[in-house]
């Protein structure tokens, strides 16, 4: 989130799209609710369903699973053909000023960008998704965005065919509640007025993913929602820690601190840091990812220790680098991509701590076949569950194997849950909580950490007696923790955070920091091995005054749901991010009422700045500081798959033609796998569309095993509209099947008017919804039913997540 | 007179002013308040563990102040000094006592051996020297120290790790340091992606 749970109140507007908060978040939800009650807010809901938040929304538009980017473009269009956007944020904050390259250009027929080759079906020259750049290499400029080249308006001509007849082509709703949606949605587009969009895995889980959220914020940077209290982009995110997760570092492409991985093309330090380090593309641009020199060295010192020195490039050669592909490019060891690996034989063992991609990954017959091609597995978990036993007779068929021919070692400990050890978590909105732990685990189960350390320990020694290759890395690790065996998360904690190693001055001669002193600000950090640090992003969080993660004052001196002195928000203790842009180009707030930064002639004053605290407005280093225009991307250059705009692509199963580019329907850069697996359906075969959701009274695949959450919620069902149900002689609680190109689940009819039958392209299109939640392991009845046997593998290009919001399905009463 | 059983149980919800049915008066009873099953226990500061909301909530425990005696969870509520959720919670998070104490939850080290169809159980001596070795010898025989440039990369792409959404980030940075920084494996990944 940009912003907070408790921040939602403050908003004028809701669009809740993309997730169903009131189910899937219900008590952040509360703040939504506030907002309505105390500042008459509006809630629009858009889903496939009408669900639990529909259900409490001021407007619903029912829209077709997958077509989310054809209602965001016509909002955008709706925007900028209305003039209902904040003119002066736009100018001040985006890149709607700077000119784009002659050479881009649009096929508005074909569907494609500049540089995409037909024959090789792939873009093999993406020079012309970049701006026009002056002798210096900066971008040049036009204040008045009035050139024909400028973002504003490349943006308006390529939005311009989103139109509420379009929308209603691609999305099933009607112009009219479009067009009524939009007018509500684009109310917030003056400084008096402000709205958020709040979203979740429904956006996130198409093969269209990361553009589809470049949309969401291309709209609310146009509104001038970014940055402001009730404003914002908001990833409600799924799960209790994700956002710790990706924080720190475990994803295969980044280091802790969102630090790209060193590449096999990048043999040193230096050629590392100068790869990953960007230069600014304005001249008074911040740029602050110019100090990543001081992130990783300072990182390589938490790894290495006092064996990281500048002799040795503080240890660079021990760290692994991703191996690079002949054909160009590097190697993916994503998620999708590691099942694909697995199933092709190259992996050997494998680690799951607290994860089950039997169930929660795509495709849960080709994961199954994987997993039986490795040699060993390690399942670390609170329960039993479908990946630790999937050798199990009835699991191993999935991929018609039977238990004898599977040669896998597998080991499945016991471990302790939240309760049973201390740490943080980090949630949506960014703060690091610390938790106490309130027990002991049962049985023999131990803590993760311990698990760790003991397994670590034991391969170390292994290597210290034995020899091995490259023993260095393993030696060197700097496991200096008072109880190797099992770390002290108190301890972790204080290294994630970072302290200096020896005295530090500033360039006056100034001592800033003592040797041993906990680290407080991002830029005390120092590139020569002076300092160390697990995440520089975390810097603040435990300092000499303590672990901050522990703070508990509910105090909320702004009266705006800040509570600043509650535990820790990365970054730096700031609870609105961009909060630049909350302010005019004088630095007064645009709404005086909610004022999230304000500058007081000396200092920026309010939350804690995003934005050098003592820098006067007039010297316009860029509300953006993270980006080296200093300014918000509308048009993004060169970074994206797919192009420098959105574009709606149908799913990679789709019941219609894309209406926009019938030859080039589905994302022309995402690659479906190539094993038998892998296969996807044909809306002849296959006609309906289905989409996969939550339910409030359950949480993933885990509360299978209480028995209240059981009782809530018993079994599986299947969502199915009245008029397909009348169609098919299907009644209410009868048995249905449920089957894909990939599997079929069965369960009990849920007969219901909360889907209806949509109009899409000229013809009658039927949507049905499954809940994940069961599987083959747990209480009650369980039949196997899986929603992920349906799904398929195809993932989004620059994310590579799947897409299991949109594909389809036949159904048939059993 | 004998009080039938739904007389009895009249008796009960009216209080005292049905004191003729069973012949005693109830007032006494009804006036002493039930000591609550929270009255003794020791209340832990903790974080919910499903969605990304993270409402504070309170962990009520019992015992584990003596020798030999373990501390058991007897109740979990939301943490009315909690900013977000104000001492709420969910459907999910009020019955987070029972996912806690479960009559499902391992308790011991199982393996399952190469062909086999059940569990066998084990020491985590076994499990730890076991995996070492596992891991030990997959590494030497398949680390790719350099690459066909002859690049050193020192990547391990035949071993992955997943780790948990609800491991705290000390644990998932520990992950990171011990399996990338320090054994060179490449496939590491979370639920962030799916």
């Amino acid at each position: 989130m940009t912003n907070g749970w408790t921040d939602i109140r403050n908003a004028d507007v809701v669009l809740a799209m993309g997730g169903n908060p009131a189910e899937n978040h219900p008590v952040g939800f509360r703040f939504v609710m506030d907002a309505k009650r105390h500042r008459g807010a509006t809630l629009v809901s858009v889903d496939p369903r009408f669900n639990r938040t529909a259900a409490v929304a001021d407007r619903f538009v029912q829209i077709r699973a997958g077509s989310d980017i054809a209602f965001l473009g016509g909002l955008i269009n709706h925007a900028l053909s209305n003039h209902r956007y904040h003119e002066e944020y736009v100018r001040l904050f985006t890149n709607a000023t700077f000119l784009v390259s002659e050479t881009y250009s649009f096929d508005d027929t074909q569907g494609v960008f500049s540089g995409w080759d037909g024959e090789r079906r792939a873009y093999t020259d993406r020079s012309g998704w970049a701006y026009e750049l002056d002798g210096q290499g900066h971008a040049r400029v036009d204040p008045t965005m009035q050139h024909p080249r400028c973002v504003l308006q490349s943006m308006k001509a390529f939005y311009a065919r989103y139109t509420p007849e379009m929308v209603s082509r691609i999305c099933g709703c009607t112009p009219d509640a479009f067009t009524q949606a939009a007018e509500l949605i684009t109310s917030t587009g003056t400084p008096d007025r402000v709205g958020t969009i709040v979203y979740a895995l429904g956006w996130t889980h198409h093969s269209v993913a990361v553009q589809l959220i470049h949309a969401a914020a291309m709209l609310q940077l146009l509104l001038g929602n970014i940055g402001r209290p009730g404003g914002g982009l908001n990833a409600l995110r799924g799960h209790a820690n994700i956002q710790g997760g990706t924080d720190c570092g475990m994803a295969y492409h980044n280091l802790p601190g969102y630090i790209a991985i060193p590449k096999a093309d990048h043999p040193t330090l230096d050629a590392f840091l100068r790869a990953v380090t960007p230069r600014a593309t304005r001249p008074e641009s911040m740029n602050f990812w110019s100090n990543t020199d001081r992130f990783a060295v300072s990182q390589f010192k938490a790894y290495y220790g006092a064996a990281a020195t500048a002799a040795n490039q503080f240890g660079y050669d021990w760290h692994p680098k991703l191996p690079q592909l002949a054909e160009g490019g590097y190697e993916n060891w994503s998620w999708a991509y590691i099942f694909d690996h697995m199933l092709a034989g190259a992996m050997e063992g494998f680690f799951s701590f607290g994860m089950n991609p039997v169930s929660n990954g795509p495709h849960s017959a080709k994961a199954t076949a994987a997993l039986a091609k490795l040699q060993w597995l390690v399942v670390a978990e609170n329960f039993e569950q479908e990946t630790a036993v999937f050798w199990r007779e009835d699991i191993a068929a999935l991929a018609g194997l039977k238990p004898e021919e599977i040669p896998t070692e597998v080991f499945m400990l016991p471990a302790a849950n939240f309760a049973e050890k201390d740490g943080c978590f980090v949630n949506s909105a960014r703060w690091i909580q610390w938790k106490w732990k309130a027990v002991d685990p049962p049985g023999e189960a131990l803590p993760d950490q311990e698990i760790i350390g003991r397994l670590f320990l034991k391969i170390r020694e292994l290597y210290e007696r034995e020899g091995g290759v490259a023993p260095e890395p393993v030696r060197h690790l700097d496991w200096w923790y008072t109880h190797p065996s099992s770390p002290s998360l108190e301890e972790v904690c204080r290294e994630l955070n970072g302290w200096a190693l020896r005295e530090v001055r500033d360039a006056d001669g100034a001592v800033i920091l003592r040797p041993g002193q906990q680290l407080a600000s991002f830029l005390h950090l120092q590139a020569d091995g002076s300092t160390l640090s697990g995440n520089w992003l975390y810097i603040g969080m435990y300092t000499d005054a303590g672990n901050l993660t522990k703070r508990r004052s509910a105090a909320d001196p702004s009266g705006l749901g800040r509570h600043p002195e509650w535990a820790f928000s990365w970054p730096a203790n700031r609870r609105v991010m961009y909060n630049r842009a909350s302010a005019d180009g004088s630095g007064r707030p645009w709404d005086p009422s909610r004022p999230a930064i304000a500058w007081d002639g000396q200092r920026w004053v309010g939350d804690v700045p995003d934005y050098r605290a003592d820098s006067a407005p007039a010297a316009s280093l860029g509300a953006f500081i993270m980006l080296p225009e200093g300014v918000a991307r509308l048009f993004v250059p060169g970074q994206l798959a797919e192009g420098p705009w959105t574009e709606h692509y149908e799913p990679q199963e789709s019941p219609v033609a894309n209406p926009l580019h019938p030859q080039r329907s589905a994302n022309p850069v995402a690659r479906p796998f190539t094993t038998p697996f892998d296969v996807l359906g044909s809306a002849e075969e296959y006609p309906i569309v289905c989409t996969t959701y939550r339910l409030t009274e359950h949480f993933h695949y885990w509360t299978k095993h209480n028995p209240y959450t059981m009782q809530l919620q018993p079994e599986f069902f299947v969502e199915i509209p009245e008029d397909l149900a009348a169609e098919q002689g299907i009644a209410n609680a009868d048995m249905v099947r449920v089957t894909s190109a990939r599997g079929s689940i069965e369960g009990r009819a849920m007969v219901t008017r909360r889907i209806k039958s949509m109009q899409i392209a000229g013809r009658k299109v039927y949507q049905i919804g499954v809940p994940i939640h069961w599987g083959f392991v747990g209480r009650g009845a369980q039949r196997g039913s899986l929603a992920n046997l349906l799904t398929h593998t195809v993932v989004d290009p620059n994310s590579y997540t799947p897409e299991y919001k949109a594909f389809l399905v036949k159904l048939e009463k059993v | 007179m004998q009080p039938t059983r739904r007389q009895f149980l009249e008796a009960a919800i009216l209080g005292g002013a049905a004191t003729s049915v069973l012949g005693f008066d109830l007032a006494e009873a009804q006036a002493q308040v039930p000591e609550l099953k929270i009255a003794r226990t020791t209340e832990t500061r903790s974080t919910c563990p499903y969605c990304s909301v993270s409402c504070g909530v309170i962990i009520h425990t019992l015992g584990g102040g003596s020798r030999n005696v373990k501390a058991s969870v007897v109740h979990v509520e939301g943490d009315a000094d909690h900013p977000i959720n104000q001492g709420t919670l969910c459907p999910k998070g009020i019955t987070l006592a029972h996912t806690i104490v479960n009559d499902r939850r391992l308790k011991r080290v199982m393996y399952r051996a190469p062909g086999a169809s059940a569990w066998e159980e084990r020491s985590w001596d076994f499990a730890i020297d076991r995996i070492a070795r596992l891991m030990k010898d997959t590494r030497d025989r398949t680390l790719r120290r350099t690459d066909g440039r002859g690049r050193t990369i020192n990547a391990l792409t035949s071993v992955g790790v997943i780790g948990g959404c609800t491991d705290a980030n000390e644990v998932n940075y520990l992950l990171v340091k011990a399996f990338r920084a320090g054994l060179g494996v490449i496939p590491i990944e979370q639920q962030a992606r799916i």
